[in-house]
């Protein structure tokens, strides 16, 4: 592979605060060198990157891809065009599949299926019960040596206290967290909008927020007696936040991910029963969704996760309660959050941080950084040029984004993965 | 005549010029029906379809018979609810209406927000026969018209809604129509029947039905939904009676002249006391039947006027 120098670039680097002109040197797939005063060597491919920001390709702790079961709403090949388009180098899948991951050997296949594309490193959760049915125990041991990242149930809640208890003690065995969809399933069954006036007002069963407080609670109350490591996938309240806050005071192994809806929308985007609005956890108060951002700057919240849930037309144009929640994610997880950048709410390298190196140090990966020597998985982008999300002309084949119709500044101009040019603008 | 829209899928939105005016057709409906002159060719030519994915008798009836009396080609479509596999027919059975060249589309379902779909994709005018527990517009227009009748007024009249309020559309229409109006409504019911943040649609709420209907001029009986019911949010139909039940006793609390109402059907012995149900001065339960024909003549007419002369 020839070298490649990226020349005049805002290298960007949230891991050791580097934000600087300069240009950055990759050989066999590795980043060689960065900064200024940079020569190319002979033969090496030139890209003049014009001012642009050059910052690690972005590490996705959550996405849900069609495949293996649902390929009509995405596939694994899908989902990496719509990743390298929206600068993510590095995807965490999640398990509730059909098959559930739930056997090393479908691990296996995942890894290898991320590794045919060439494009993005596919990193697969681990079922964390058979079937993610919420019963007995997946085999963490057998699925963490074919490559599972952490355990988890995906979209559904593991509800029993006893099973994840359990989980949360078995999975210390192999350094490994538990990612929980914090909801209390008994509380937010049949509903498809956050309870309160406007649920009220469309004449939608509601969630309680504080189905999401209430699991928050007893899982943090878990892990301490069972010293294990909880995350919280896609926290959406102020009252969650807030016990997640604490808990990580008081030194529990609590950790936490959101994603763009829940620091960009409130709960009026589903006004008119806009389906594509209908997410899970469902879109909440403004209040919270202040909070949420508050929880972004202050560092309660590590991680800013797409989300990504693909879903066809016909799981959407239904009557709202009947429409399938979830939200496509990939191709906007940067502009979205530099939205927060460009409103004044977060500095850039804070933003960056919680989409590439806080992520990676939570898996314990080399990557999400700008650093000598390691992986050359970088993304360009054009931190103010304008687009408008428009469904029907996003990359990959899931459409359904919550932010249909939004303009968004932040364009991605290039991404590379190991040196390898994968997208391009 | 001012009406602010194509359809008629909610009553929240709605102005008070707008609920004037179409409770002033309705009154002058009302008169013509009475009068035996009903057959009219104000839609002559149109075809109206009712599209019903739940079951109802009298609210459909209604519709028929409002459509004919104003010389409608009337069509009633009733979908089965087994044969409905998740709502994909809504839009399916919508390309059919549209190839089928409907007009007006009055339609029910099950699902909050049905109507609004499918009035993003059919031509016809859409009317909301209720939906879900979201509306149920016209029942909030016949019940207006059959108050302003007795009353002479909405403004500052006291209006008890009382029951399962949380499963009810036609309390949601009725709470938006009497507040734009000026009335002062209440909500009664156990905390379980009772939606969230009720009061912010500004509504005064009882859980206590005795102080709930002190003083009201209109007693608002709702049906006790119990098939919408996911689990035990009363626990007894005997208990529901003794505490939320409107019979004698608790009627004597409201004002010596308020009248009952219900939009049907009703449970009789549940929410309701057959003597109170059938009360020869108080209740107007037959009068609001009365009332609906007139209303959807009114809304049928307000629309057609808005509808392309010739499609």
């Amino acid at each position: 592979m020839r070298d490649l120098l990226i020349s005049d670039a805002r290298l960007l680097d949230p891991a050791t605060g580097l934000d600087a002109r300069g240009a950055l040197l990759v050989r066999d797939g590795l980043i060689a060198d960065l900064g200024q005063g940079l020569t190319a060597p002979e033969g090496a491919e030139l890209i003049d990157a014009a001012g642009a920001c050059l910052a690690p390709g972005l590490v996705d702790l959550r996405a849900n891809l069609g495949e293996p079961g649902q390929e009509h709403r995405e596939t694994i090949a899908s989902a990496a065009q719509a990743a390298a388009a929206g600068g993510i180098t590095t995807l965490c899948v999640l398990p509730d599949t059909d098959p559930a991951l739930d056997d090393p050997a479908l691990l296996s296949f995942m890894i290898r299926r991320g590794e045919a594309t060439g494009s993005v490193t596919l990193l697969p959760y681990g079922a964390a019960t058979a079937g993610c049915a919420g019963k007995e125990l997946a085999e963490f041991g057998l699925l963490r040596e074919a490559g599972a990242i952490a355990f988890t149930d995906g979209a559904k809640a593991i509800g029993n206290a006893r099973t994840m208890r359990i989980a949360l003690s078995y999975a210390r065995a192999f350094g490994a967290f538990i990612v929980q969809h914090p909801e209390d399933p008994s509380l937010a069954a049949g509903g498809a909008a956050t309870e309160g006036e406007l649920a009220t007002r469309l004449g939608l069963p509601g969630i309680p927020p504080a189905a999401e407080a209430m699991m928050v609670a007893r899982d943090i109350t878990l892990a301490r007696i069972t010293g294990g490591h909880v995350h919280f996938a896609h926290v959406s309240t102020a009252a969650a936040l807030d016990l997640i806050r604490a808990a990580k005071q008081d030194g529990l192994r609590v950790t936490c991910d959101t994603a763009p809806p829940y620091f960009d929308q409130n709960e009026t985007a589903i006004g008119d029963y806009r389906t594509y609005a209908k997410l899970s956890p469902p879109l909440r108060t403004e209040a919270d969704r202040i909070a949420i951002v508050a929880g972004l700057v202050d560092g309660t919240i590590d991680a800013i996760a797409s989300d990504h849930q693909p879903r066809d037309a016909d799981d959407k144009r239904l009557p709202f309660a009947q429409a399938e929640a979830g939200g496509a994610g990939l191709a906007t997880l940067l502009a979205v959050t530099l939205a927060r950048v460009h409103a004044g709410d977060i500095p850039m390298l804070a933003a960056l941080g919680l989409l590439t190196c806080k992520p990676a140090a939570l898996l314990g990966l080399p990557v999400g950084r700008l650093a000598k020597g390691a992986p050359a998985d970088l993304l360009l982008f054009h931190p103010a040029r304008g687009w408008k999300v428009e469904a029907g002309k996003l990359p990959g084949k899931a459409q359904n984004s919550p932010f249909d119709g939004r303009a968004l500044e932040g364009r991605v101009l290039g991404t590379w993965k190991a040196g390898r040019r994968v997208f391009s603008a | 005549m001012s009406y602010p829209s194509k359809h008629l899928l909610a009553i929240e939105g709605l102005e008070p010029p707008h609920i004037a005016d179409l409770l002033d057709l309705a009154e002058s409906y009302a008169l013509l029906n009475r009068s035996g002159k009903t057959q009219r060719d104000l839609l002559k030519g149109r075809t109206l379809i009712n599209l019903f994915f739940e079951d109802s008798t009298r609210t459909r009836t209604s519709f028929e018979l409002a459509g004919k009396r104003l010389g409608a080609d009337v069509i009633n479509m009733s979908v089965s609810t087994s044969s409905v596999n998740k709502g994909e027919t809504l839009l399916d059975t919508a390309s059919t209406l549209n190839a089928m060249q409907c007009d007006l589309l009055v339609i029910r379902h099950a699902q909050s927000g049905a109507p609004a779909l499918l009035s993003q994709k059919v031509d016809a005018a859409v009317i909301n026969a209720g939906d879900g527990t979201h509306e149920h517009p016209t029942q909030a227009l016949l019940d207006a018209l059959t108050i302003r009748r007795h009353k002479g007024r909405l403004e500052g009249l006291i209006v008890a809604i009382c029951g399962d309020i949380a499963h009810s559309r036609v309390a949601r229409s009725n709470i938006h129509l009497l507040g734009t109006m000026g009335a002062r409504v209440r909500i009664v019911g156990p905390p379980t029947l009772i939606p969230a943040d009720a009061a912010r649609l500004g509504v005064e709420v009882f859980t206590d039905m005795k102080a709930g209907l002190k003083d009201a001029d209109v007693v608002m009986m709702l049906r006790l939904q119990r098939e919408r019911m996911s689990g035990g949010l009363v626990p007894s139909a005997r208990e529901f009676f003794r505490f939320y039940g409107l019979d004698a006793e608790k009627l004597a609390l409201a004002k010596p002249d308020s009248i009952v109402m219900h939009p049907g059907p009703m449970n009789r012995g549940v929410e309701i006391d057959s003597a109170i149900a059938d009360h020869p001065t108080r209740s107007v339960i037959g009068e609001q039947v009365e009332m609906g024909v007139a209303c959807r003549m009114a809304v049928l007419d307000i629309l057609a006027r808005r509808l392309p002369r010739n499609r």
